[in-house]
């Protein structure tokens, strides 16, 4: 796994983006003064006709697709997470969720791997924020393949969807040609001990803590839920009787995201104890991503140490 | 315009008064002084300017209609009622559990509907979006949007209008309804938005100026909206709060309050002589 390729999530965003622009010509990209960082730009390159730069304007971009998506064609606006869910979230809310728009929403740069530029731009609750509007699908994939075929996804989807990308380039372990489904989450190792369900990035640093845990004798179940809402029930709660303990992991506040998702569903369903690795109830700082990820427990030695005090008690 | 068209709009916007006043009477809430301030231009729009058809709501290129300002939502119910969009009788249902009518527009239960709104400030957006999807997708349909004074703080608004003119949607037609007043009072006063026609001017507006109950200036500024290549319009209307329904007019208080029964009976008392002496002129 040490030469394993890495590459954002946002890269994948924009090729998957590039590919429909090709294959249909209702896709428009619109974004706000950042189309080189949210990787709209390739799509800017290729289709300047269909992409509008709406400048930094984040709450008339969000409207403006709405008004896009009335029309027939199928609007991908861009922005940073902190801005296109944060900012923005009120005309998301009443302008694309409430008339439920075939609106997409690429928001990059989530969590706090944006690194240097520090808390104001390190949005952490973008999850939880998108989640709570009705009918809206929220996902977050763990590599450029899975981001490319998710936004694939949600292009075919009818409605609207939040696809959460980030800045860091990341271990590429889904194989070419992967097919996303919305809602279904995926399991990347069986295990019986312990099931580490996680998302983004996260799900790297849980595959990398199941080789430790492994080579120290446990048996964890690892699960890869790119869509927080609509969530697996089923895989939850699969997980939950196979292994009895779960362990969620996100680059995301422990609140109101998956961790979050998977609690109310077990504690209505099947109760069943839980332990959630995401940022606590903390704003983020300037530092590399990588140094901000270990800083903040979200890396695989603070899975493993979890998982092992947490299988040490009853 | 034929004096007889003329005479027929009046008549129109006067039934549409009394829509709003039984709408709102029957809800016993809901906002009547910012709907029939903009009852003229209601009336112009879906009986005179608006390529649509009632029977066939969702025309694929009729013209689109979004109001930005979504709490005067009695008047756009009481217009497509009028119109054929749905029946009279419906408006009695306004904002009640279970109604088709929501206290603001919902696109997804209301026939002629073309966008929800009720957050100020998002329709313009919205109208902007849809007036380049037209342009992207080759189509020749308008889109018309309804603002109101006090709206026009947000900042979006501004956005919005940047954008417009930016991308050159002449086929956007942005109307202001400057009554004046918003909910805490004069907007002079709250959050001055004066001079309007200016800032539109430097925003890159095509601007009309006109008063807002007048059909023939009504007309006027929607044919040189019409006729206004390259870049947007913005129509500021100087209107009445409340107008035709005398202890409505030019008061704050009934932004957003429904006339109870003494009231309703006197201001339909007001209109249907209003009525009548139109009918008879």
């Amino acid at each position: 796994m040490a030469d394993i390729k890495k590459i954002a999530t946002r890269d994948g965003y924009g090729k998957a983006l590039l590919r429909l622009g090709s294959e249909h010509s209702d896709v428009v990209v619109l974004d706000a003064d950042l189309a080189s960082a949210t990787k709209t730009g390739m799509f800017k390159q290729a289709y300047p006709d269909r992409f509008f730069d709406c400048g930094i304007a984040e709450a008339n971009m969000m409207c403006v697709a709405a008004g896009l998506a009335t029309t027939g064609l199928v609007p991908f606006a861009s922005s940073f997470a902190m801005f296109a869910a944060g900012r923005a979230y009120e005309q998301v809310r009443n302008s694309i969720g409430y008339p439920h728009l075939n609106v997409k929403i690429g928001a990059t740069h989530g969590g706090l791997s944006v690194g240097e530029d520090g808390a104001s731009h390190q949005c952490c609750e973008d999850l939880a924020i998108m989640r709570a509007i009705p009918g809206m699908v929220v996902i977050c994939p763990a590599d450029s393949v899975e981001a490319e075929a998710a936004t694939v996804a949600a292009y075919e989807y009818k409605g609207p969807v939040y696809l959460r990308f980030g800045r860091m380039a990341v271990p590429v372990f889904h194989e070419e040609g992967f097919q996303f489904v919305i809602g279904k989450g995926e399991v990347l190792r069986s295990g019986k001990d312990v099931a580490i369900i996680a998302n983004g990035l996260m799900v790297y640093e849980a595959m990398q803590a199941a080789e430790q845990l492994t080579a120290q004798g446990y048996d964890p179940m690892i699960i890869n839920m790119a869509t927080v809402k609509p969530l697996d029930e089923e895989l939850v709660l699969f997980a939950a009787r196979e292994c009895g303990k779960i362990v969620t992991c996100e680059e995301h506040s422990v609140m109101g995201g998956l961790g979050e998702a998977v609690c109310a569903l077990l504690s209505e369903k099947l109760p069943t104890p839980v332990r959630r690795i995401g940022v606590q109830d903390v704003f983020g700082r300037s530092g590399s991503a990588r140094e901000l990820l270990d800083a903040f427990g979200l890396s695989a030695e603070n899975i493993v140490d979890t998982v092992k005090d947490f299988l040490s008690k009853d | 315009m034929t004096p007889e068209k003329i005479k027929e709009l009046k008549v129109a916007a006067c039934k549409v008064r009394m829509g709003i006043l039984t709408e709102t009477h029957a809800a016993k809430c809901g906002h009547p002084g910012g709907s029939l301030s903009a009852a003229e231009l209601f009336t112009y729009l879906y009986f005179q300017e608006l390529h649509i058809d009632p029977q066939n709501p969702q025309m694929e290129n009729r013209d689109r209609f979004v109001l930005s300002k979504g709490h005067t939502a009695p008047g756009l119910y009481a217009t497509l009622a009028l119109r054929g969009f749905f029946p009279v009788e419906d408006l009695l249902t306004l904002r009640k559990l279970d109604s088709y009518l929501q206290g603001h527009p919902n696109m997804r239960t209301v026939p002629g509907v073309d966008m929800s709104t009720g957050s100020l400030g998002q329709g313009i957006s919205c109208a902007c979006g849809m007036a380049l999807g037209a342009k992207r997708q080759e189509k020749d349909y308008r889109v018309y949007t309804l603002l109101g004074d006090g709206e026009i703080q947000e900042g979006q608004v501004w956005e919005a209008c940047m954008f417009a003119a930016h991308y050159s949607l002449d086929n956007l037609c942005v109307i202001v309804d400057n009554n004046g007043l918003q909910i805490d009072g004069e907007v002079a006063k709250v959050m001055s938005p004066y001079p309007i026609d200016e800032k539109f001017r430097a925003f890159g507006f095509h601007v009309e100026v006109i008063n807002g109950h007048d059909f023939n200036q009504i007309e006027a500024a929607m044919n040189a909206a019409r006729s206004t290549k390259g870049k947007p319009t913005a129509i500021i209307m100087r209107t009445v709060k409340g107008k035709d329904v005398s202890y409505m007019e030019n008061a704050a208080g009934w932004h957003g309050k429904a006339p109870n029964d003494q009231e309703y009976v006197q201001g339909m008392q007001e209109l249907e002589a209003l009525l009548a002496q139109l009918e008879g002129e």
